[in-house]
């Protein structure tokens, strides 16, 4: 139990590494930072698998949680004291930093550590050459630091640290070749979209801490599993719904979706980790993780399955037509990340968790065959300027093609188990309505298989359309990129056998060991009237029927379509072939091709980056109006009332001049004037003259005084 | 026993101040020394403060006790009387640690009048400290008032080209505040000699009569003291004077004046208006008021943050933005809100003190703050776009950073109050994070497309050594807030405490019982009334 009592020493051993980099890295050689940066990795990747073990023999098979609880974060963790300031009120401000393991925290630790790991080492290969070496890795471990806060988070605040320091790796690696504008501006948008998401987080932490009195998942598990809620509680579906906003952002559901295309301008090793494999599910995990509220709240659930199924169409369809391999991956990711979400919302956790599992390992597998295309071609990432490329790459090329039959739904590749899954607890879910939701998810099947194989004939089989000068330099690549993509290609075929489904005589493990996660839940939607589609393996076993079958060879049937028209389309495509889409429906063709212009709308709207005519809307627009608004009345009116005292000052300045001086004071002094000037006449300073004037007095007296 | 811990810490930036009189004006480099080593001692003599307070965290009241009521005029009521508690005790060491660093970061700005600048600020540096020691509403006054006139000074002479217009602005806009706070205090020390035949301006004196004053006085009052420190803070819309003063003021002066003197208002708010007005701060009207114009500070400031040309005036606005959260959390009147308030005030402090520090270096290397003027600079000054970029998540609240610790504190009591505050102003973090980050775009990354940015300087070791310990606390803060939730508990739960007691039933509203204004269909009050009770 040695690993498991110290589970918080797993996100610090690549946080380790992070930090060598920060310091050390400028001054490090190339060989002193892989074996850094990939040993931390390698540290991770075993102290997981410990750890994992060390939990199995722990739980039993119960999914009994552990949890550690390292000190109090937030809060003074002093509960006596923090109850009575808030005047016996019954929260207590209060979030630890804890970890929890659980059979889901054991899943994602696994492949997230694993992947993590082989996507590190063909990062060796592929970075090689690149400017900021150390800095690439860096962030990786930083990454990888936070994504394994994320999961073994044992409540919501400590998992918001993992869901922001995600993203901000991601804004970091995003912005790798920050001399390009797009590069950096492509880092904001993901970072400021996410912050959308993560408002509706935090927002649905908060209510749950205000509704339930805590952040952590043990409590809020427990209160919300003991009946004292009923099915539709406002709240927690308020609360379902807001977390579910930081699920569309983290995880690229509509409408918040738009910045994981964009993301593609970081390094391909870097799409594989985190724009596919790892940090995108984290919106999936965390949906799974409050599957506890969730089925208190079937409003919201549905609102998952129907975003999720729209997401699904909607990005599968712009995938389509894309030239660009990284960004036809990108939808892709979109696409299959709607499939799990479609499953969350039909109650079919563990399909959904199991459909992550697997995405992870043929995803990373596609993006990292991708990388290798578009190194070998010496930085093209154009379709259109390649093909033929099955013999000049032959390790990439069959790879990659396991990774294409893999996410195309084929038997026996992973894909086909766990796709083939959702939808069929998608079909057997309670109500008609979720059969359109089924059929939208096998349209989207059928056009999964269309873009991967047009992507696979586009690059691999038909005819040489790039220059000569490119294809000459068309070269191999180094062990440490094809070893990673033979290990997930082998991952990719077999993973998906975990789950081999009861129907086909397999024995579903991988849903019997997350389980115990949902097994409550499935009481309560069979409760509800549902039909329990929570726990697969318990359904499968009363469901074997021939509808099973049937949807099964559809789906088959689906992807076998999807590679029959790809085929048709593009088996010869020569430097001028044509699209089948932009022939037959050209208006559609451009619609997709511009990505349905939500770009360009949410531009105008939104950011106000794009002007309509001399308006500018958005938040830049309202920044403008408030910035005038601020300068011309707020502003302007402290500065009136100053020109205001000033001109009263003017004024009195004025009247004590002109009134209290001039009239009242000087003016008294002009009425005396006149009786100065009489009195002037005897103050005329000649002192003879009042001399005389005391003789002739003198005189008067006494001659009247004679006289009298 | 009387301790000198205080005033020795209050007086020593003053000292300073003196001693520099007494060395000619063209030794500027003994000028540099001696005021950068008094502005470090000041903060060294500072730190023992820390374990000192530290043991007796829990204890009730203020501590450090210097002086009594009524001791420096006894003929009016007045008293050299000093005392601090968890609250006051984290805005010292904000207000010593930012002095010095200030300080610090002005060695190559001030090439001119370079005494002057020294004595004015180091007697800043003692106002301001006063201010948070002061228990005596005259001794307050005074050091209020103080430190007007150091900062009028040092935006006045030393600022940018409309400096005057920016000085004057500051001064008279502050001073207008002061008068009818200043009328507020006289009310209150004519009331406390009515009920108690006392006449003094002992602040622990006047908490105890000012609650009696019936509301509708006291809702007057509560205006006077509100204007005055919505001012300073500065709320929406009396925050046009911060915009001015920052763009005009030197470096280290931003730096004080949004690490230090903007926390004065709120400071205030916490001091002062809670505790005497406690039947007016829990009037529903009253609350919702200045929570609305909070919330209105808080977008309002970062979208006008988002189209600023000026590097210096998009963090003024982002001030404003972010003391919006601040008075949120006061004026939530919950523990949560008022602690989280405080650790922002501080977390301001460090990350906004750091963003006009950054942007300071720049000014000092091109003597330009336009955004446009700039472009590329990660890639010659890599260390300094480290600095920035870690201080700018600081700032837009990234987690295991300071900003977000305190944000969420804030939201969380927000949102106990009334879940509507928390819910409009979260949107704050999305443009917080729009500003900045774009502003980080424009000014770091891209190519070095300006030729008189090519070969900037990058830190020198003084200037990296500024920011050591700001980044220190906030990793401290953002990942071990322990000690300082534990720091303020005990004063905000008495404050709370007292609110409540005071304001009777209303105030037990605030938290959590439903006021009838409130219960809707579908509040999470009403239902969780009941659950919880099963629940614990």
């Amino acid at each position: 139990m040695l690993f498991l009592n110290h589970v918080y020493l797993l996100p610090i051993v690549p946080a380790v590494g992070a930090a060598v980099m920060f310091f050390f890295g400028r001054r490090l050689r190339k060989i002193a930072i892989d074996t850094v940066c990939i040993g931390v990795i390698v540290v991770a990747f075993l102290f997981a698998c410990v750890t994992v073990a060390e939990y199995s023999s722990f739980a039993h098979g119960t999914g009994q949680a552990f949890e550690k609880i390292v000190y109090t974060w937030l809060g003074s963790g002093d509960a006596q004291l923090a109850s009575a300031m808030n005047g016996g009120a019954h929260q207590t401000f209060n979030a630890d930093a804890g970890f929890l393991l659980d059979p889901l925290s054991c899943v994602w630790l696994l492949f997230v550590t694993g992947v993590g790991l082989l996507i590190h080492i063909y990062s060796t290969g592929y970075m090689a050459h690149e400017g900021g070496y150390y800095r690439f890795f860096g962030y990786m471990n930083l990454f990888m630091f936070f994504m394994l806060t994320l999961i073994l988070a044992n409540n919501y605040m400590m998992m918001f640290v993992g869901w922001e320091g995600v993203g901000l790796s991601s804004y970091l690696l995003i912005g790798f070749y920050f001399h390009r504008h797009s590069a950096s501006s492509a880092a904001n948008k993901a970072f400021i979209v996410n912050r959308i998401g993560d408002v509706g987080f935090v927002l649905g932490a908060l209510t749950l801490f205000y509704y339930l009195g805590s952040f952590r998942f043990t409590d809020i598990n427990a209160l919300a599993r003991s009946g004292r809620f009923s099915i539709g509680d406002p709240v927690l579906s308020a609360a379902a719904l807001l977390l579910f906003v930081g699920a569309c952002g983290k995880s690229a559901q509509l409408p918040l979706y738009v910045w994981l295309p964009d993301a593609m301008e970081g390094p391909t090793p870097v799409s594989a980790l985190i724009h596919a494999a790892t940090m995108v599910t984290a919106g999936v995990y965390m949906v799974a993780r409050s599957n506890a509220i969730f089925v208190l709240a079937p409003g919201a659930m549905k609102t998952v399955a129907i975003v999720g199924a729209l997401t699904a169409i909607f990005a599968a369809s712009m995938a389509l037509v894309q030239n660009d391999i990284k960004r036809v991956l990108a939808y892709s990711t979109i696409s299959q990340l709607g499939y799990m979400f479609l499953a969350l919302g039909v109650g079919a956790f563990a399909a959904g968790v199991f459909h992550v599992f697997t995405h992870a390992f043929f995803k990373a597998l596609l993006f990292l065959g991708s990388g290798s295309i578009i190194q070998a071609m010496s930085g093209e990432q154009d379709m259109r300027n390649m093909g033929g490329l099955k013999d000049k790459i032959p390790t990439t090329h069959w790879t990659m093609f396991v990774g294409t039959l893999a996410i195309a739904g084929i038997f026996p590749f992973a894909g086909f188990f766990s796709k083939d899954a959702i939808l069929w607890q998608t079909w057997t879910s309670e109500g008609g309505a979720y059969r359109i939701l089924w059929f939208v998810g096998y349209a989207t099947a059928m056009m999964t298989a269309f873009y991967m194989f047009r992507l696979m004939y586009l690059t691999f089989y038909s005819r040489v359309r790039m220059s000569p000068a490119i294809r000459d330099k068309v070269h191999g690549l180094s062990k440490s990129m094809t070893a990673p993509l033979v290990i997930l290609a082998l991952c990719s075929l077999g993973a998906g056998w975990l789950s081999w489904p009861q129907s086909l005589g397999g024995s579903a493990r991988f849903e019997h060991f997350v389980e115990p996660v949902f097994a409550h839940e499935a009481v309560v939607l069979e409760h509800a009237g549902k039909s329990g589609q929570v726990s697969a393996g318990e359904k499968e076993a009363q469901h074997t029927d021939k509808a099973e079958y049937l949807l099964m060879i559809l789906s088959l049937a689906a992807g076998a379509a999807g590679w029959g028209v790809a085929h048709n389309a593009y088996r010869n495509a020569g430097k001028d072939y044509a699209e089948p889409i932009a022939q037959k429906l050209p208006r559609l063709y451009g619609l997709l091709y511009n990505k349905w212009f939500v770009d360009e709308t949410y531009d105008y709207v939104f950011t106000g980056r794009r002007k309509l005519g001399n308006v500018t809307l958005g938040a830049l627009g309202v920044g403008e109006a408030a910035s005038w608004f601020d300068t011309k009345i707020v502003d302007s009116a402290i500065n009136d009332v100053g020109w205001v005292t000033r001109a009263a000052s003017t004024l009195s300045a004025w009247f004590d001049r002109w009134i209290v001086d001039g009239l009242a004071v000087r003016g008294i002094a002009y009425l005396t004037l006149p009786f100065a000037y009489v009195a002037r006449l005897f103050e005329w300073g000649l002192v003879q003259w009042y001399a005389l004037i005391m003789v002739a007095g003198l005189i008067g007296f006494g001659v009247y005084y004679v006289w009298k | 026993m009387q301790s000198h811990v205080l005033s020795i810490i209050l007086f020593t930036p003053l000292i300073g101040a003196i001693l520099l009189l007494f060395v000619p004006k063209e030794k500027i480099s003994t000028i540099r020394w001696m005021a950068n080593i008094f502005a470090f001692v000041g903060f060294l003599i500072s730190l023992p403060l820390a374990p000192m307070f530290w043991w007796q965290r829990f204890d009730p009241g203020f501590k450090f006790l210097e002086g009594t009521p009524n001791n420096w005029i006894p003929s009016i009521g007045a008293g050299y009387n000093l005392g601090i508690d968890g609250i006051s005790f984290l805005l010292i060491m904000l207000t010593t640690l930012l002095g010095w660093i200030s300080i610090l970061s002005s060695w190559t700005a001030i090439e001119h009048r370079v005494k002057e600048y020294y004595v004015w600020f180091l007697v800043l540096q003692t106002g301001m400290l006063g201010v948070f020691m002061a228990l005596d509403f005259f001794l307050f006054f005074v050091f209020w008032e103080a430190m007007l006139v150091p900062m009028y000074l040092l935006i006045g002479i030393w600022g940018g080209p409309r400096k005057l217009y920016a000085a004057i602005k500051f001064f008279l806009y502050t001073l207008l505040g002061s008068v009818l706070m200043l009328l507020g205090i006289l009310f209150l020390y004519f009331h406390h000699h009515t009920v108690s035949n006392v006449f003094t301006f002992s602040i622990p004196e006047l908490y105890k009569t000012a609650p009696m004053i019936p509301f509708d006085t006291a809702i007057w009052l509560f205006g006077a003291f509100f204007i005055g420190f919505a001012i300073k803070v500065p709320m929406f819309p009396f925050h046009t004077w911060l915009p001015d003063a920052h763009v005009e003021a030197p470096t280290a002066a931003s730096v004080i004046l949004a690490g230090v003197m903007l926390k004065m208002g709120t400071y205030g708010f916490i001091r002062f208006s809670l505790p005497f007005f406690p039947s007016v701060v829990t009037h529903p009207k009253v609350q919702g008021w200045a929570m609305g114009l909070s919330i209105v500070g808080i977008i309002y400031g970062a979208l006008v943050s988002l189209v600023q040309k000026d590097m210096k005036k998009l963090v003024a606005y982002s001030s404003v933005s972010h003391l919006g959260f601040c008075t949120l959390g006061i004026f939530a009147l919950n523990s949560s809100g008022l602690t989280g308030s405080v650790l922002q005030q501080i977390n301001h402090g460090i990350s906004t003190g750091a963003l006009f520090l950054i942007v300071g270096i720049l000014y000092e290397r091109r003597h330009t703050r336009e955004i446009a003027e700039f472009g590329g600079i990660s890639t010659v000054m890599p260390v300094y776009s480290t600095i920035a970029m870690i201080m700018f998540l600081s700032s837009m609240g990234l987690p295991l950073l300071n900003g977000f610790v305190g944000e969420i504190t804030i939201l969380q009591g927000a949102f106990a109050a009334n879940w509507r505050w928390a819910a409009w102003a979260a949107p704050g973090v999305v443009l917080a994070a729009a500003y900045l980050l774009w502003l980080y775009q424009r000014v770091f990354f891209g190519t070095v497309s300006n030729p008189a940015n090519e070969k900037l300087q990058d830190l020198t070791p003084r200037e990296s050594f500024m920011f050591v310990p700001l980044i220190v606390l906030a990793l401290w803060i953002g990942i071990y807030p322990k000690p300082f939730f534990q720091i303020l508990e005990k004063p905000v739960n008495d404050l709370v405490q007292g609110i409540r007691d005071h304001s009777g039933e209303s105030a037990a509203a605030v938290n959590r019982a439903p006021r009838p204004s409130q219960v809707s269909v579908g509040d999470p009050r009403a239902i969780s009334a009941g659950v919880m009770k099963a629940g614990d």
